[in-house]
């Protein structure tokens, strides 16, 4: 086949793309270019939108011996992902950004190009097993990255390629290294590959502009927020109340209503959920197993899975959870595996 | 494989890989006062005297470098700290907006960190500025001008000898960037009316990393670089025999054959032009209608994005340009088809294709063979994004 390696400059995206030249497909590594003004140099824990990790992407290819080139999808990004960060939390909801690139991005902008280009498929350094269109969880669980996956539908995944799935990331970077690969040893990124600091607050409070509002507890109000945005469901820390709680116990986000600016905050057990109302159902598989039926859900990257059941409904999905969980943020994904296989997704709506 | 962008870099001339390759197991400094150093600047100079020779300069006139950037910086910078030191009310700069980065940035760092005020000169929709344009724009606080010879993107040649008589004839001094002219038009320093030329190797069949400056003797201007003043004191840097004798020789030659390799070269670009036009009908060649290099094919398709014509002709075995692509390797529109009057999509949507040399009729027939089915293929995936909302 002719596929597109989409080359981050990271370990991951290189070994992908050998092992897709390996297996003897006519490749052709891409690195997205997706910030507009990159910095020249990486810094920080960030994986993806220096120079630096251009020219590392590019390293790796002529490693390889092939064919290399930069995308520019910016302007896409820009659009499709930090704007819809942006109206995410202002809206009072916790986003996941490269669930959004994933699904507007690889597996959307990039994959249309590559397929109306001529290529086949495109190949990329997630940690998930992808085979007859199923699509489960990496065997390493640490590094698995099917949950950033379950927004893509049926057709995304025919034309996607998953080389990594059944390895450990302990084995690729030794494969980076036996290869010759100069990444093998370049540090894992994580945070928001667009908060060059890491400073999500800080960015929202440029981007949206500060906009003060009230801490409220039980309905009274015990202190000041600069932006309601700020705030994410579950979040404990940087709450910067003066008045301790009366029990003593710390306090927690509970909720965030976005248009009457106000944070609601609470005790541990007032976090705990277990109704969950999802929208925008993705079913990875095709279709749902069912109108209601028992699965394993995920409600953020990472998160803890629980058991739970799903019903099916035209407005989406309605989830109880068999064991409540707690901090559960709407805007964030719930996943839905049989095991360790994804059945499909919805944006969470509300929990209860 | 096709080579069609000999704009970005030509092969090297037999004659100056062997001049460079007869020089290289050489010891000695130029600067250096014993016989090993005599005998090295005597290289140096007689390559310098070939070079002055050629371009019809004084000896004097050719300040070395390291390339057509250096030279840019050197001429800008220079001029533009020489004339507001003598005359602190000096601080405009005049311009072109079809310059090469190595002009654009170095005017706008200029304005942005030196006090210059800039003024873009505009140019027609075939990239041509108009005398009128710049005697309107010219007045006594006029630091520099700078026009480029001949434009490295869509090939249009200014009227260089007019505007030198306007600058000359308001006392101004005037640079002009004649790297893709070089080699390809008559280049006479002295008849230009010009003060500062930039010129440099790889263009013309040299190697990299070796230019000029033709500076004329009455000119003068700061050094960017400081150190032991060996070009005229205005350059410092230990000089590069080898490379030196290997400019001088491409020089030399690609002057000797200029006037049948021009002739040469605008059929074969008229023949793929010629072809490109049957193969892709809606075809626009840019500047198309004026005094152009003979060499550059710059066409654009509407409805493609350049770099994914430019990448499915690569996979064909066709090497061509999308024109400026930025330090990430992005393809961006081009600041010089904007300039023309272009849309953003029109901009993004051109390819250069560029010959040489070395270029061959068997060349312009794979790359017509290849163009058809790659602008089919891109215009699919243009239709693709237009239609996602790009």
């Amino acid at each position: 086949m002719r596929v597109i390696a989409a080359m981050s400059g990271g370990v991951d995206s290189a070994v992908a793309a050998a092992r897709a030249v390996e297996a003897g497909h006519d490749v052709t590594g891409i690195h997205l270019a997706l910030s507009q003004a990159p910095s020249s140099v990486r810094t920080g824990a960030r994986g993806c939108c220096t120079l630096e990790d251009a020219r590392d992407a590019r390293r790796a290819a002529d490693v390889l011996g092939i064919p290399f080139y930069v995308w520019d999808l910016a302007e896409r990004f820009r659009a499709d992902v930090v704007e819809d960060f942006l109206a995410e939390y202002a809206g009072g909801r916790t986003p996941n950004p490269c669930l959004r690139c994933n699904e507007k991005i690889k597996f959307s902008a990039v994959l249309d190009r590559a397929l109306a280009l001529g290529f086949d498929a495109v190949v990329t350094g997630h940690h998930a097993r992808l085979s007859d269109g199923v699509l489960r969880r990496s065997v390493d669980a640490g590094k698995d990255q099917s949950y950033v996956l379950a927004v893509c539908t049926p057709r995304q995944l025919a034309h996607a390629m998953f080389p990594l799935g059944r390895s450990t990331k302990a084995e690729v970077r030794a494969e980076a290294a036996r290869r010759g690969l100069a990444v093998a040893e370049k540090p894992d990124s994580h945070d928001i590959c667009f908060i060059a600091d890491g400073d999500t607050r800080g960015f929202l409070a440029d981007r949206l502009g500060e906009r003060p509002g009230d801490i409220v507890e039980d309905g009274a109000v015990i202190g000041q927020h600069a932006g309601a945005f700020g705030y994410t469901v579950g979040q404990r820390r940087g709450l910067a109340l003066q008045q301790p709680a009366a029990d003593g116990r710390p306090r927690y986000v509970l909720s965030i209503e976005p248009v009457s600016n106000t944070v609601t905050v609470g005790s541990a057990e007032q976090l705990s959920v277990d109704q969950i109302t999802g929208v925008r159902p993705v079913w990875t598989v095709g279709a749902s197993p069912g109108t209601s039926f028992d699965c394993l859900v995920q409600l953020r990257a990472h998160g803890r899975v629980s058991r739970a059941t799903a019903t099916v409904d035209s407005a989406g999905i309605s989830v109880i959870l068999h064991e409540p969980q707690r901090g559960v943020a709407a805007g964030q994904a719930i996943v839905l595996y049989d095991g360790d296989t994804v059945l499909g997704s919805a944006t969470i709506e509300r929990a209860a | 494989m096709t080579y069609l962008d000999h704009a970005a870099t030509t092969p090297m001339l037999p004659v100056a890989a062997a001049a460079i390759t007869e020089q290289l197991g050489r010891v000695g400094n130029p600067s250096s006062l014993h016989a090993s150093g005599r005998a090295a600047r005597r290289v140096v100079e007689e390559a310098r005297e070939r070079i002055a020779a050629t371009y019809g300069a004084a000896p004097a006139e050719v300040v070395l470098t390291a390339g057509g950037t250096e030279s840019d910086n050197l001429a800008i910078k220079g001029l533009y700290w020489a004339r507001r030191a003598a005359d602190p009310r000096r601080r405009r700069v005049l311009a072109s907006a079809v310059e090469h980065h190595a002009v654009l940035d170095s005017v706008q760092w200029l304005a942005d960190r030196q006090g210059a005020a800039v003024d873009w000169l505009p140019v027609d929709s075939a990239g041509v500025l108009h005398p009128e344009t710049l005697a309107a724009a010219l007045d006594d606080d006029v630091a520099l001008v700078t026009v480029m010879w001949a434009n490295n993107e869509v090939g249009t040649i200014q009227p260089i000898a007019e505007l030198a008589a306007i600058a000359r004839a308001n006392g101004i001094p005037m640079h002009s960037d004649a790297v893709q002219a070089a080699g390809v038009l008559p280049l006479d320093f002295t008849r230009s009316g010009l003060d500062a030329v930039t010129i440099t190797g790889h263009k013309l069949g040299g190697p990299v990393g070796v230019g000029a400056l033709l500076l004329r003797r009455d000119a003068t201007l700061e050094p960017v670089l400081h150190g032991g003043g060996q070009e005229r004191d205005v350059r410092s840097g230990t000089l590069d025999v080898a490379g030196t004798a290997g400019f001088a020789a491409a020089v030399v030659e690609s002057a000797a054959h200029r006037e049948d390799q021009a002739k040469r070269l605008a059929a074969l670009r008229d023949e793929l032009v010629a072809g490109i036009r049957a193969a892709v009908p809606d075809v626009v060649v840019n500047a198309e209608s004026v005094d152009r290099l003979p060499g550059i094919a710059h066409v654009t398709f509407p409805g493609c994005e350049g770099d994914a014509v430019l990448m499915l002709l690569d996979a064909a075995g066709v090497q061509c340009s999308t024109g400026s692509a930025c330090t990430a390797g992005v393809a961006r529109a081009s600041h010089v088809l904007l300039a023309m009057g272009a849309a953003e999509a029109h901009a993004r949507a051109s390819l250069r294709f560029s010959l040489g040399h070395t270029s061959t009729a068997a060349d312009v027939a794979a790359a017509v063979a290849a163009i058809g089915p790659a602008v089919e293929r891109a215009r699919q995936a243009g239709a693709q994004l237009a239609g996602t909302g790009r």
